[in-house]
């Protein structure tokens, strides 16, 4: 028990070294900096491949649905935030939409995971019932209907139609977003942590096995689909702050598609592991390969392949290779800690009672 | 009779669409039905096939460019299969559906690259390309040749599966895997000859296809593949006839969306529909039933 509370404890010191580096940095580098859209983008990435990680990793449910959630949460965020006075201009074509008040940002959010939680009760009541690649199929089904009724015009006055959504909140700093996140995905790691969270593991491993334990299928998978979806809603917020606008037509599968990428190279089952990928998979995507897309010449001579999209191809070459070699990714079914430290003392004890 | 004369033209298409979806789908089903996997990459090699005829069209005379489209296509295939499938053999059945879609990931990027990211004009084949006048609509040649041919191949594709020694092994595999590798089957080549079948009919679809259109895009084979799929899934995951039944569906009825007036949920029915026979029947229309054994 002791270690189990140093390790918090060490946890707690690192987040705050954490925050006080990044307010460190925003009071340093001009705020235009790459490293602070990186950084952004990447924490918004953590806590969708996190909240994916809970159903694919930890609920064993091979779920492909989260840019549906991703796009409700978004959306619903933006048409609560909206200032009544920028209506008239986003909604040009459907005379200033039907809603007329906004929300707090911080409301915002809330709403966005509360309407992506409620999407996703509806949307498990039939399709949990399926089985692993069945419900993968249905479940990216259902992310592409969600999207079309987005685009629907009918709905135009609420959704804007296919047009772009913009003029809502957006980040002030960079502290907001890591802080949202980091409350976020503690949230996820206590419920992980606690009877449900074993329950969803057990589920994961042997589903014939966990019933006859007594656990309800049922409503444990339920319960891990409603709650990622949640966190998904609330990370499609995020995404629609930091982009500054949306559009239903970018919440492709690929989208999906790239999360589960990022889960898998963290390690499946692995929190931090998912934190990690996250922020390597945008870095390296966004920043550190861009060299690759630019044409390079070392005197007259011109190195070749280098150009526009060469970046991603290298990319996607390296996710391969990790997915065919390095299955269990960064962290496989670990977590990062900081044992090595206490390592003496919990080996001692391990001992005793072993 | 008004109506039909109204409907006729979408009908048309729909089933040309569904041909074409067809011969997608049955690469998806075989390959299902012998791996257990999702080839999340089948829709990327059809539209690689759509791009590898623009260039070759671009310096060689159609009667060398076809051939060769489809010869390179079925490499392709078979390629994928041998790097990103058989190495994961014995892995877990997530980790292989996840090379699968990194594989997908891949090649979208891979042609992005190539081509630039730009559309790319799609050659215009004499004579399927030609217009014709049936009953009361003008369409393209392409639209009447397409269901004709995709059961033509089917059929061929039947007396395969039934009458070969290959055909055997394949079913003898799909039936269970670790017996027939008992009995001596060669696993392997079996399962590169499904992919070679596979690939052979994307190619085969990809042409008629993109015949339909004026140009092809790296992503614009992503929804005819998910499409075939739900088709595959449709009909029963496993099973041919199925999978060409369940593409003719949804063919049909995504164009009777559009004639309608609801092009927007064209895709979205597609998905509403696979859903709603999951649920209805897990393992659609002609599918195998399956047994949870402990």
């Amino acid at each position: 028990m002791k270690t189990n509370k140093l390790s918090w404890m060490i946890a707690f010191v690192l987040l705050a070294l954490m925050f006080a580096g990044l307010y460190v940095l925003e009071q340093t580098l001009p705020p235009t900096t790459m490293l602070f859209t990186i950084l952004k983008k990447s924490v918004i990435y953590a806590l969708i491949a996190v909240s994916m990680n809970l159903l694919n990793g930890f609920t064993g449910l091979f779920s492909l649905g989260q840019a549906g959630f991703m796009v409700v949460g978004a959306y619903t965020f933006a048409i609560l935030t909206i200032p009544v006075q920028h209506r008239a201009m986003v909604y040009q074509y459907y005379d200033g939409g039907i809603v007329q008040f906004a929300l707090p940002a911080a409301l915002g959010i809330l709403a966005a995971g509360a309407v992506a939680a409620v999407f996703a009760f509806l949307v498990g009541l039939p399709v949990l019932r399926l089985k692993s690649d069945y419900l993968a199929i249905a479940t990216l089904g259902f992310a592409e209907i969600i999207r079309a009724f987005i685009q629907y015009e009918g709905l135009g006055p609420l959704t804007n139609g296919s047009n772009l959504l913009r003029r809502f909140p957006t980040f002030t700093g960079i502290i907001p977003p890591f802080a949202i996140v980091a409350f976020c995905i503690f949230i996820i790691v206590m419920l992980i942590h606690s009877t449900y969270g074993r329950a969803l593991k057990a589920i994961r491993d042997d589903e014939t096995a966990a019933e006859a334990m007594g656990i309800n299928l049922f409503f444990h998978k339920q319960l891990s689909f409603v709650i990622s979806s949640f966190f998904a809603g609330v990370a499609g917020a995020l995404l629609a702050m930091y982009q500054g606008s949306i559009q239903a037509a970018s919440f492709k599968s690929s989208m999906t598609y790239e999360i589960l990428l990022i889960v898998v190279i963290g390690g499946m089952g692995s929190i931090s592991g998912s934190i990690l990928a996250s922020f390597l998979f945008i870095a390296s995507s966004e920043w550190w390969l861009r060299f690759l897309d630019n044409e390079l010449f070392i005197g007259t001579f011109k190195v070749p392949l280098l150009r526009s999209g060469f970046r991603v191809v290298v990319f996607s070459v390296i996710i391969m290779a990790v997915v065919l070699f390095y299955r269990r990714g960064i962290m496989g079914d670990r977590e990062f800690n900081l044992r090595f430290l206490t390592r003496g003392r919990s080996k001692a004890k391990e001992r005793k009672n072993g | 009779m008004e109506w039909l004369e109204r409907f006729f033209p979408y009908i048309l298409a729909g089933l040309s669409v569904g041909g074409q979806y067809a011969l997608i789908a049955i690469g998806y089903t075989m390959v299902y039905g012998i791996l257990r996997l999702i080839n999340f990459a089948h829709g990327d090699i059809f539209t690689v096939a759509g791009f590898i005829m623009v260039y070759m069209s671009a310096t060689m005379p159609l009667y060398i460019s076809i051939p060769l489209t489809i010869i390179l296509t079925v490499l392709l295939g078979f390629t994928v299969e041998r790097v990103a499938y058989k190495p994961l053999r014995e892995a877990p059945r997530m980790s292989i559906m996840i090379s699968a879609i990194g594989m997908s990931y891949l090649l979208q990027n891979l042609m992005w690259y190539v081509t630039g990211g730009l559309a790319k004009q799609y050659p215009v084949i004499p004579f399927i390309s030609d217009s014709i006048v049936v009953w009361v609509t003008t369409t393209k040649i392409v639209t009447l040749v397409t269901p004709v041919l995709t059961i033509v191949l089917v059929i061929l594709l039947q007396q395969l599966i039934h009458h070969t020694k290959l055909g055997m092994a394949m079913r003898a595999v799909s039936r269970d895997f670790e017996t027939a590798k008992l009995m001596g089957i060669q696993i392997n080549s079996v399962i590169s000859a499904t992919f070679i079948i596979g690939s052979f009919l994307a190619a085969v679809g990809s042409l008629l296809y993109f015949s339909n259109y004026p140009t092809v895009t790296p992503t614009v084979g992503a929804m005819p593949g998910l499409k075939a799929f739900v088709a595959a899934v449709f009909g029963g995951i496993g099973s041919i006839p199925g999978a060409v039944i369940g593409a003719l569906i949804i063919g049909v009825s995504e164009n009777l969306i559009k004639a309608l007036g609801y092009s927007t949920f064209s895709d979205a029915f597609t998905f509403a529909l696979l859903i709603f026979i999951l649920l209805a029947k897990p393992t659609g229309l002609f599918g195998e039933k399956i047994i949870d054994k402990v």
